[in-house]
């Protein structure tokens, strides 16, 4: 990178007005630094200079408004390790992850190679885009939209959803967001339902740039749908997959508006998620420090996570240009 | 994830080779195969637009109707009481126009400040530019919680407590940290050859990214100001904890908050969940095709 710096200037807008020997003491991207200018104050004083504090006050126990701030040093996370509500939180998260990653992403696969390989050839595009014009719809409501429509349609006595249940002659319809056995798999549900929508329309619109040429020839050799789908669709949009799989696990993570609106965390923590955990504290139980505690490991959490998966997608393109 | 793409991975380069002709690709000629497929995705689509037939249907339902013909019927009048009830307790044209306000001006803004910082990364090519790309990256992934609190108390005593521009001011700098990484992307390719006769044209660097650089990347500005202004219209933590009153709230916030209501009833929270998704549906169905390149643009690295 640095090499590229360096050459980089020759060619440069700077190259020929500026005369050789201010160039030697000025590089040529020294006067391009004011346009950074801006982003770089806002970028400090909106999320260095407040990430910075989080983690300070993740030091002490303190109340929050104008209360004295008590230093506990490490006290915080130590007393996190012993919190049973905070590792529920973490496992939630598993089944967050589950939800809006794992099964999104496979559904979301078969649907575009589908759509894109099978239904699109055989009854035209229009039919194809339409159907992926309705599998995005619910990824362009709001959350809290989204969360209050399910939150009324999954009501245990009013809902939508048990009204014809026991119109159907269910006598005693679950409980669905309010039984501490139901409510995490309906939730998830429920999150798979917004999130579908996303892989499908990234992946097909990878599709669009394999080469037509591979499945004709696949096919001319005979090669059924299930086995194109293996040896040319995945292979071929693995970029797109690590994309979505590293951007819908951060958001998986950080999930916080559809747990607000749907359980806010209930019954009984069974919905618990760290985000939410973390608000609770801040805002809910005063604990402000214990709060800053949680943000801060779920950070540390999320960036492990994305460096690890970030890892992976270069793992794999190395074995790829090696294998070519 | 892995267990499906490693088989994948090792099979692909020999897989042409060793396939046959299979009875399954026969199947699939055939007229019936397709048809069965065809209802297979239908059906996936039904699914996923029930609950907003739902929703529509008992949005203009009377609770009466409902309790006694159930969710699925078609209102034999139109009651509009839900949508007029839900109007008037939230005064809802006060959050359409905060939500209005804020999504707009963070699109724009947002927008702009990318460019900046991406001119200088992209086209300046500064030092170190991998870190501080990286850098607006992780911005992107931290979770709101590990910020909310200091920059509530910053708020609060710079006097932007409860006021729209704190949170405009916050989603400016979040939205732009995408907007850079995805425009510093761009603007690396940005072909040598203009530049350069723009600088021979005597052009400074400021009347080169206006005249220059701004035209040719006018596309991919546009689909950037339309997801920044999505992505902050559906925003809901922020503006949660920074929005404190009812004339500051935006569209999501008021919906939310209304929530656990007693007056509540089923026609109320339908038709507050219908006018409030109505402003998003109808953005999404203005700039479709130029979203779906959006998304497409995003994904690609």
């Amino acid at each position: 990178m640095t090499a590229q710096v360096e050459v980089r200037p020759e060619t440069g807008p700077e190259a020929r007005p500026v005369s050789r020997q201010r160039r030697r003491r000025r590089p040529a991207w020294v006067p391009y630094l004011p346009y950074l200018i801006p982003g770089a104050v806002a970028f400090v004083v909106v999320i260095g200079y407040p990430f910075v504090t989080n983690v300070y006050i993740s030091l002490f126990s303190w109340r929050g408004g104008m209360s004295p701030l008590q230093w506990v040093g490490l006290g915080n996370y130590a007393e996190l390790m012993q919190d049973t509500a905070f590792w529920t939180s973490f496992t939630n998260s598993v089944a967050m992850i589950a939800a809006m990653v794992v099964a999104p992403t496979l559904i979301g696969l078969v649907l575009a190679a589908v759509l894109f390989d099978y239904l699109g050839r055989r009854f035209g595009g229009r039919v194809a885009a339409v159907l992926r014009a309705t599998y995005y719809l619910p990824q362009i409501l709001p959350v809290a939209v989204a969360g209050v429509l399910w939150n009324w349609i999954l009501n245990s006595q009013t809902g939508a959803l048990n009204v014809i249940l026991r119109g159907l002659g269910v006598d005693s319809p679950p409980n669905w967001l309010g039984d501490t056995s139901t409510a995490l798999p309906t939730v998830a549900a429920v999150l798979v339902w917004v999130q579908i929508g996303y892989p499908v329309v990234i992946f097909m619109s990878a599709l669009q740039r394999v080469d037509p040429e591979l499945y004709e020839a696949a096919e001319l050799d005979g090669a059924g749908w299930w086995r194109r789908f293996r040896a040319i669709t995945l292979p071929q949009i693995r970029p797109e997959t690590f994309v979505v799989t590293l951007t819908c696990t951060v958001a998986a993570l950080k999930v916080f508006g559809p747990i607000y609106v749907l359980t806010r965390g209930g019954p009984e923590s069974s919905t618990l998620v760290p985000s939410y955990y973390s608000y609770l504290n801040f805002f809910d139980k005063s604990k402000v420090g214990y709060g800053a505690a949680v943000a801060t490991v779920l950070t540390l959490v999320i960036i492990v996570v994305a460096v690890v998966i970030l890892g992976l997608q270069n793992r794999a393109q190395r074995r790829e240009e090696e294998g070519r | 994830m892995s267990t499906l793409t490693a088989p994948a991975s090792t099979t692909a380069p020999s897989a042409p080779k060793k396939v046959r002709a299979s009875r399954q690709d026969e199947r699939h000629r055939r007229g019936v195969a397709r048809w069965f497929v065809l209802s297979a995705a239908v059906v996936v689509a039904l699914v996923i637009l029930a609950p907003f037939v739902i929703m529509v249907l008992n949005a203009l339902k009377s609770p009466q109707e409902y309790s006694q013909d159930g969710p699925l019927s078609l209102p034999s009048h139109l009651y509009l009481d839900g949508v007029v009830n839900f109007w008037e307790r939230t005064e809802f044209p006060v959050k359409l126009w905060n939500s209005f306000f804020i999504s707009g001006v963070v699109a724009v803004l947002g927008t702009l400040l990318s460019l900046l910082n991406a001119y200088a990364i992209g086209v300046g090519r500064i030092k170190g530019r991998l870190w501080i790309v990286t850098l607006f990256l992780l911005a992107n992934m931290l979770p709101q919680e590990a910020l909310i609190y200091p920059l509530f108390d910053m708020a609060q005593k710079v006097g932007l407590s409860n006021s729209p521009w704190s949170v405009i001011i916050i989603f400016t700098v979040i939205q732009s940290a995408f907007g850079t990484y995805l425009l510093a992307s761009v603007l690396g390719t940005f072909p040598p050859a203009l530049l350069e006769a723009a600088a021979l044209d005597g052009a400074g660097r400021w009347r080169i990214l206006w005249r220059v650089v701004f035209p040719i990347v006018r596309p991919t500005l546009g689909v950037l100001m339309i997801f920044f202004f999505i992505w902050t219209w559906n925003e809901f933590f922020i503006p949660l904890v920074m929005l404190t009153t009812g004339d500051t709230q935006t569209v999501p916030i008021a919906l939310a908050s209304l929530q656990g209501d007693r007056m509540m009833d089923a026609p109320t929270t339908n038709a507050g969940a219908l006018i409030s998704l109505l402003p998003a549906l109808v953005f999404f169905l203005i700039f479709q095709r130029t979203l779906t390149r959006g998304v497409t643009a995003g994904s690609v690295k």
